[in-house]
């Protein structure tokens, strides 16, 4: 299809194809009746032409069989209409079990939108293909209408209540996310985006999507939220679980477990992460998983810098008490703590 | 080809003229302003809906410039946004609703019922007064700035949001709600106590059975918008909490109450229209309408179930949802009657004998627009359906259909009909065909594009919109250009055909029904002698019938 | 209605001398008479729709803010909303005499009975008067200024307001359609006034007897229904709340 011209709308959700299922049928219906009524119209125009300007009609009734089949025929097909279109419609206010709850909020002329795990938007929404999501909204000011063409959802946004509804894209791509009920002077500009994800791709952006912080910070973030934490910083009881630990670690010297020394520069903390059995360090066991995939580019750069700042000075800020247990550990590794290589996550 | 019919006629201009009639019965301005003559009001109702169809038509031109692109270059927002509200709001209460019913209905209700007036003819001018003052609240509004809250005036942002004006406008609402009460009241209480001897109820045109439907809906509905615009206003200037949520109130229980009237406010536009496309299928294939009973209470059906759909414009708008599934099964039920019109219509075409003349242009017109009008009605009433297109050009498409396809079509292809009964007059036939068609045409390609926009997604109100949906919007704009076309030949021929048009002669068409029995235009009394009603409403097999046509002529 | 084989406007053009009040649109007393009759009963239609309305929202707020509706109501004072329901009916019987008084020719009469509507009906508007200063004193009025809060406050009471914690916000919702009712229903009493001083002039000239008194009967209907409106609002108003009390 011409993308510039389109005739018929992206279909993105589970619950487009239901939709333009009832749109064809109807279309269909309707063709049938108007081309029915037109043809009819012409054929009689043609054969019933006034001859004479004193011609009058026949005087006929029709058949009763005939007005009760064409009250009949109609009735039938609008209730067989009704309960489809009912049942489509129902599903839509009736969200699956495992479906997570986003919130978009209206206000004159935005949509904020945040995440369960608590990522904050506006005006663009970032969805993950294939999980069922129920959208809580609500309004501050007028009533707003969330609206998502490609997946065939509307919803009003009334002040004072809640209302929802709920989608499973299933296409990632870009759509388009519309007010649609009017609400003042820039309602047209009540529009977004909707960018449907690869449930990787979707985690990678919400991992990395802490917009406004620091490089640092953001990696800081991405520490904790990759749970880089739990094996590479000791815990509650002081000891390192599986990992060593990073701090004063960058831009010195690293002993391998093969036997070779290399520099923790931004490289070695790279390859580490994507590729963690490459070069495993000497005294601890090769559990750690890959992240290739699952952080950005620019993740990597944030995490590498989280890295870089706990080290910059070679060892003269481990005086901190995490650096300091890491230490400990560091000059005794403790080889009984790889009991159970486990997950990262 | 000639412009103008040239079948002789009987009565020469001369005669014509010096017959006393409703138009030669006084002169100067005092004898119009001041008449109780319900074919003088008509006349003044004529005027008064034309101008603001005109006005309606160059917001409509102006918006559909604007939407020649994506971007919003032409207007800023705010104009757009007051453009498209005063639209609806002038075409909504001052055109479509008074228009059949205020000009065609008041000239023609007590001739076809064999009256000499209306039964209350003061109500009936005070009622032209009420609405045109209304009219000018309104005007005032507009020339001051305007309003933008959509013809809907959905709260809180009419009542708290919105800073135009608001409480203008919705007073001028409520008043023109008065003219319309005063009308239907007149033509309830004429339909049941002035028909003249032998007019039973089942041998009335089925004009009058859907004037009368019209008139009960404007009288059970009107006063809800009535009071419920009040509420509006008076929410403005007293910040009284009805509708303000932050109080406690439901800003949906206005769209309740606005909507409790106005979709039967639909059927208010579409019901008259109806009752003219039955005079015209009649009039033009010479034939009885097929399944008249029907036909009549269809008419009926279709007011008493129109009160019971209101909920079908809020499906997304938090009503419950078995709420809204009763409300979509009702709506289902409502279009079985106006389905069953449209059969019985086509069904009279069969043995008729079908003339070309440019009122059955129309009248044919009508059928193939509100078929699909009304199939697409049906579809936005089906739950899941209406959910992705409301408040989408689907919606905006589906709408003109009905009431531009709908009512327009009825009320030119009424005029034209009547026109030789109003005026005397015949106009340029070969023009008003080219008008008709030119009509036709303008309005598919105006707003079938629409029906497509609207299931791309593109939501309704905009003023600006994503490009992948222009080249369907150029479309439709350079339709609309067609429409004016065809909307400005008749303004332009009718008021020529009152000074040049040939003679009509009583009866041009051949038509049978009590208006036609007096003479063209018609005295002021009526008839010269009260008629007595023997027949039904369509009977053109009858000798009678056969000699008159033969003795003065006809055009088609 | 539609039984009738011949329809009123019957071939009876001719005998019966024309009444002078006979409109020429009309072919008997009795046509215009059965006419003008449906016509306000039409019209009272569009009114209870019209009042319709506001009880509807009343209902629908009273069932979702009972306490903030049960305390609101409580501070109007019934007294005078009582003293008023009587003159209301009392005005109806003085303007059923005043009819009566057309049927038996008692051209005096019906000027008087007018009158004593019109006192009455004054009298009414004037103690609602009263009543809306009281609430203006009170900051009753919605609005910026609106206070509410409850008076004399019994445990009972006390343990009504708590449950409602936005009982202000509510008991506004409360007094905003108190005064829209009352005062759409003052506003037609207003009207119900001014027809009935024309009515009185009129009677005064002696226009109306037993044979014609057309206006009288229209605007008894009229006035009766006014006074209807008012039977239901007194309760669902004044006395919603009495039991608490």
């Amino acid at each position: 299809m011409n993308s510039s011209f389109p005739l018929f709308p992206d279909s993105a959700s589970t619950h487009a194809g239901h939709v333009d299922s009832l749109f064809i049928i109807w279309s269909l219906i309707s063709i049938f009746f108007t081309v029915l009524i037109a043809g009819l119209i012409v054929y009689f125009m043609a054969r019933y032409r006034r001859t004479h300007p004193e011609e009058v009609g026949t005087n006929d009734e029709m058949a009763l069989w005939l007005e009760i089949a064409w009250s009949a025929i109609p009735l039938a097909i609008a209730l067989i209409m009704f309960v489809w279109g009912t049942r489509v419609f129902f599903d839509l206010y009736r969200p699956p079990a495992n479906a997570v709850e986003y919130t978009a909020i209206g206000r004159q002329w935005m949509w904020k939108i945040q995440h369960p795990e608590g990522q904050r938007e506006i005006n663009t929404l970032h969805v993950p293909v294939g999980q069922a999501i129920k959208m809580k909204l609500a309004s501050e000011d007028v009533i707003h209408s969330f609206y998502i063409p490609a997946f065939r959802v509307k919803q009003d946004a009334i002040p004072g209540r809640y209302t929802s509804i709920w989608f499973q894209a299933t296409k990632p791509g870009v759509y388009h996310l519309f007010c649609a009920e009017y609400c003042g002077a820039e309602h047209s500009k009540m529009i977004g985006s909707i960018i449907v994800m690869e449930p990787r791709d979707y985690e990678n952006w919400l991992a990395g999507g802490a917009a406004g912080k620091s490089m640092v910070a953001s990696g800081a973030d991405l520490f904790q939220s990759l749970a880089c934490v739990t094996c590479h910083r000791a815990g509650e009881t002081g000891r390192l679980a599986r990992g060593p630990a990073l701090e004063g670690v960058y831009g010195g010297q690293v002993k391998l477990a093969d036997g070779r020394t290399v520099t923790a520069d931004d490289n070695y903390v790279r390859e580490s992460i994507l590729n963690p059995t490459a070069k495993v360090v000497a005294g601890w066991e090769p559990v750690m998983p890959t992240f290739q995939g699952q952080v950005s580019e620019e993740q990597l750069s944030q995490l590498i810098a989280y890295v870089r700042s706990l080290g910059s000075t070679a060892g003269t800020t481990a005086a901190a008490t995490p650096a300091a247990a890491g230490a400990a550990a560091n000059a005794a590794p403790q080889s009984g703590a790889a009991n159970s290589p486990g997950t990262p996550r | 080809m000639n412009t103008t019919a040239t079948v002789p006629v009987t009565t020469t201009a001369e005669t014509a003229f010096k017959r006393p009639n409703y138009l030669n019965a006084a002169y100067g301005v005092r004898s119009w302003l001041l008449t109780r003559d319900h074919k003088r009001i008509a006349i003044l109702y004529l005027i008064s809906v034309t101008a603001f169809f005109a006005l309606g038509s160059l917001f409509a031109l102006l918006i559909r410039l604007e939407l020649l692109t994506p971007e919003g270059d032409l207007f800023q927002p705010d104009t757009y946004n007051r453009l498209f509200t005063m639209h609806g709001v002038v075409m909504v209460f001052f055109f479509l609703i008074p228009a059949i019913p205020a000009v065609l209905g008041n000239f023609l209700v007590p001739l076809m019922i064999g009256a000499k007036d209306l039964a209350l003819p003061k109500l009936n001018l005070a009622s032209w007064y009420v609405y045109n003052i209304g009219g000018i609240f309104t005007l005032w509004a507009i020339v001051h700035g305007g309003v933008d809250t959509g013809w809907t005036f959905y709260t809180p942002f009419s009542t708290h949001y919105s800073n135009t004006y608001v409480i203008s406008t919705a007073l001028g609402i409520f008043i023109t709600g008065f003219s319309s009460i005063f009308t239907a009241l007149n033509f309830i209480v004429t339909i049941h106590r002035m028909r003249a001897p032998g007019l039973t109820w089942f041998r009335l045109p089925l004009f009058i059975w859907s004037t009368y439907a019209t008139s009960l809906i404007i009288v059970l509905g009107t006063p809800v918008i009535a009071i419920t615009i009040l509420l509006v206003a008076a929410e403005r200037v007293f910040h009284l909490g009805i509708f303000d949520p932050t109080l406690g109130g439901d800003p949906v229980l206005f769209q309740h109450l606005f909507w409790f009237y106005s979709h039967p406010a639909v059927y208010i536009m579409i019901l008259p229209a109806m009752g003219v496309e039955s005079e015209l299928i009649a009039a033009f294939a010479r034939k009885k309408v097929v399944g008249y009973k029907v036909v009549a209470f269809a008419s009926v059906a279709i007011a008493v179930l129109g009160f019971l759909v209101w909920g079908h414009h809020m499906f997304v708008a938090g009503e419950s949802i078995y709420a809204a599934t009763i409300f979509s099964v009702l709506s289902m039920l409502v279009a079985i009657p106006s389905a069953v019109k449209v059969f019985n219509w086509t069904a009279t075409l069969y043995r008729g004998s079908i003339s070309y003349q440019t009122p059955m242009l129309y009248a044919l017109g009508f059928i193939g627009l509100f078929t699909l009008g009304g199939l697409t009605g049906v579809m936005v009433a089906t739950l899941g359906f209406d959910v992705h297109v409301h408040d989408t050009y689907f919606i905006v498409a589906h709408f003109h259909y009905i009431m531009v396809g709908g009512t327009i079509m009825g009320y030119l292809g009424g005029l034209h009909y009547w026109w030789p009964k109003i005026s005397g007059k015949l106009y340029p036939v070969f023009l008003s065909k080219i008008a008709a068609l030119l009509v036709f045409v303008g309005f598919n390609l105006t707003f079938f594009p629409q029906f497509i926009l609207g299931y791309l997604g593109m939501p309704r109100r905009y003023w600006s919109y994503p490009p992948e949906f222009q080249v369907l919007n150029v479309l439709s704009t350079a339709g609309a250009s067609i429409l004016g076309l065809g909307y400005i030949l008749p303004l332009c021929y009718f008021i020529w055909s009152m000074r040049y048009g040939q003679d009509s002669g009583d009866n041009p068409w051949g038509a049978v029904g009590l208006e036609w029995d007096t003479t063209s235009p018609p005295p002021t009394e009526n008839f010269y002698t009260m008629p007595v009603v023997t027949h039904g409403p369509y009977e053109y097999n009858r000798e009678e019938v056969h000699n008159r046509m033969s003795q003065e002529g006809t055009i088609g | 209605m539609a039984s009738e084989p011949l329809a009123p406007h019957g071939p009876s053009h001719g005998h019966a001398a024309h009444h002078p009040e006979l409109a020429h649109q009309f072919d008997s007393m009795d046509q215009q008479k059965e006419s003008s009759t449906l016509a306000m009963w039409v019209f009272l239609v569009t009114e209870i729709m019209f009042f319709g309305v506001l009880f509807l929202a009343y209902t629908l707020y009273r069932t979702q803010y009972p306490e903030a509706f049960l305390l609101a109501s409580n501070s109007l004072n019934v007294l005078m909303g009582g003293i008023n329901t009587a003159v209301l009916i009392g005005s109806s019987l003085t303007m059923v005499l005043a009819i009566w008084a057309a049927q038996v020719n008692w051209r005096k009469g019906i000027v008087i009975f007018l009158l004593a509507t019109m006192a009455l009906g004054t009298t009414f508007l004037v103690i609602k008067g009263f009543e809306y200063r009281d609430k203006f004193v009170e900051h009753h009025v919605p609005g910026p200024t609106f206070h509410f809060e409850v008076e004399h406050p019994s445990p009972h009471l006390q343990a009504i307001a708590a449950r409602d914690p936005q009982l202000e916000k509510h008991a506004s919702i409360y007094f905003s359609l108190y005064f829209i009712m009352t005062g759409i229903h003052a506003l037609h009493m207003i009207i119900g006034l001014g027809i009935l001083a024309v009515l009185a002039v009129l009677s005064w000239k002696g226009k109306y007897d037993s044979e014609y008194h057309n206006p009288l009967e229209m605007t008894g209907l009229y006035w009766h229904f006014v006074d209807i409106i008012w039977i239901f609002l007194f309760p669902l108003l004044y006395l919603l709340g009495a039991h608490a009390r």
